[in-house]
């Protein structure tokens, strides 16, 4: 009983659908780069890991703003998503993570050093450490903690 | 959430947005030893946009008491400098920079957007790039000039040692042979040297003077970026005032580590050479004044690595040079 409810929750649970999980990871691939790309521009001090970077957030801020608003109208339209507090995890987490991206764009915009250290680096790694939050929140938390609630602790 | 969010955007743009006018007395800022404060920078860079509003009908800037000002041409497309010929014509060099920079970061096209709507109507499709002649005469009614020179490239500096009219083209300073009192060039330009130019050209405008023997050309080269964020290779003969030897086309740096010099002008009666220079941007509303300054041989005046002479800026790229802006001569005066 228990195994079928946790099948039909993961199914909810990633029931953001094929085209938030299409639009999802491409922010979170942008940022994590970025924040590689940040630190071969802090040991290097080469401007194109800057650039780079810029360009990596902006693309990740562009797909996150699409991927939020699907992911919106999935909450919107899903009863089920809603129900679960794992999707309110993950719902937080990323759009916690685009308003952090945002300023780090911001802060990227800095002509020259300041525009990665100290500030820009910091962000870039709250940024990722937000990322994966959110991933964890839509591809392992959904599992365990359905499979615990449904075991009744 | 949904307000949260509302919250923390409204909160941005509000950072970005208020206080991006100058703040503190302009006043303060004319003379030798300006007030300068902290930079400061929003999320945004705190820059007023201004709005264009142009000149209505009998509209004239103001002037100081005993000056008289009034139109004497018209209709002008972009007219970048100004040039006052021994007999009292003048030649207005008309001038634009066609070519686009490369779009290296996301920043460059919203720049480019923001910066648009300051500068107003765009001229593009008038004829332009060219150097004409305003017969002034007695100076009460609006001339109508002729074309002395066309299909120049961006022109903006120009000088007349004896019989030859230098052009400093964006890519080039070029001579024709003229006299004071022709309407027509005589003949097709002759290049003397290349200048800095190529694929970005952010500073195009090359400002030229001549030594007051003619024996040596100056030309002001504009950096490549605001504060060398296009790396150094981009800046190679930039932010400097060249030194050009007319006769033979040999140059080398006269004085660097000035960001955009323009209006070149030797003191007259004497051998000091006298620049203006548009200092760097993004430091907030109250910075940085421009600044007018004598230039001395060899003289390095601070940028990137500093502002204003020796105030260093904290965003400067490390280059593994060390700033020596606390050897450079100070004798300026300052324009906010």
């Amino acid at each position: 009983m228990a195994e079928i409810t946790t099948h039909s929750n993961r199914r909810a649970a990633s029931a953001a659908g094929p085209i938030y999980l299409l639009l999802f990871p491409i922010p979170v691939v942008c940022f994590l780069g970025a924040l590689a790309t940040d630190t071969a521009y802090r040991s290097s001090a080469l401007l194109m890991w800057l650039h780079f970077s810029e360009w990596l957030i902006a693309a990740g801020l562009a797909f996150g703003a699409l991927a939020a608003l699907v992911l919106l109208i999935e909450f919107v339209g899903s009863r089920a998503i809603r129900r679960g507090r794992t999707g309110w995890a993950h719902l937080a987490l990323f759009y916690a993570t685009l308003i952090v991206e945002l300023l780090n764009a911001f802060i990227h915009s800095i002509d020259g050093w300041t525009a990665v250290v100290p500030t820009g680096l910091t962000l870039s790694i709250i940024g990722a450490v937000l990322a994966l939050g959110a991933v964890g929140a839509l591809f392992f938390v959904p599992v365990t903690w359905v499979a615990l609630r449904e075991a009744g602790t | 959430m949904k307000l949260r969010l509302a919250a923390v955007v409204a909160a941005c743009l509000a950072l970005g947005g208020c206080g991006n006018k100058q703040d503190i007395d302009k006043s303060a800022q004319y003379g030798p030893s300006p007030t300068l404060p902290e930079p400061s920078r929003g999320l945004l860079p705190r820059v007023n946009v201004p709005k264009v509003v142009g000149w209505s009908d009998g509209a004239t800037p103001t002037v100081p008491q005993g000056f008289r000002i009034e139109a004497i041409a018209t209709g002008l497309s972009s007219p970048r400098n100004v040039y006052p010929l021994d007999n009292g014509d003048l030649l207005i060099i008309e001038s634009r920079k066609d070519a686009k920079e490369p779009v290296e970061r996301p920043k460059r096209p919203v720049m480019a957007w923001v910066e648009a709507r300051a500068h107003g109507g765009s001229d593009r499709g008038a004829p332009s790039n060219r150097i004409l002649l305003l017969h002034v005469g007695d100076g009460t009614a609006p001339g109508t000039p002729t074309v002395l020179v066309d299909n120049l490239t961006s022109p903006f500096g120009v000088v007349v040692v004896g019989n030859a009219l230098y052009v400093a083209d964006t890519d080039a300073i070029l001579r024709f042979p003229f006299s004071v009192g022709q309407t027509k060039v005589s003949g097709p330009g002759e290049k003397v040297v290349d200048l800095p130019a190529g694929a970005i050209n952010h500073h195009w405008t090359k400002s030229l003077t001549a030594r007051p023997d003619g024996s040596k050309l100056y030309v002001g080269v504009g950096s490549n970026s605001n504060a060398m964020e296009r790396g150094m290779e981009a800046e190679t003969n930039r932010a400097a005032i060249l030194e050009v030897d007319p006769a033979n086309g040999s140059f080398q740096v006269f004085a660097s580590g000035l960001r955009n010099p323009n209006g070149l002008t030797f003191y007259p009666g004497s051998d000091t050479l006298w620049t203006v220079v548009n200092e760097r941007d993004e430091l907030g509303p109250n910075l940085v004044p421009d600044y007018m300054t004598s230039v001395k041989r060899g003289g390095f005046y601070g940028w990137p690595y500093s502002y204003w002479g020796p105030l260093p800026t904290t965003s400067a790229i490390r280059c593994g040079g060390s700033p020596q802006a606390e050897d450079a001569p100070f004798s300026r005066v300052a324009g906010a």
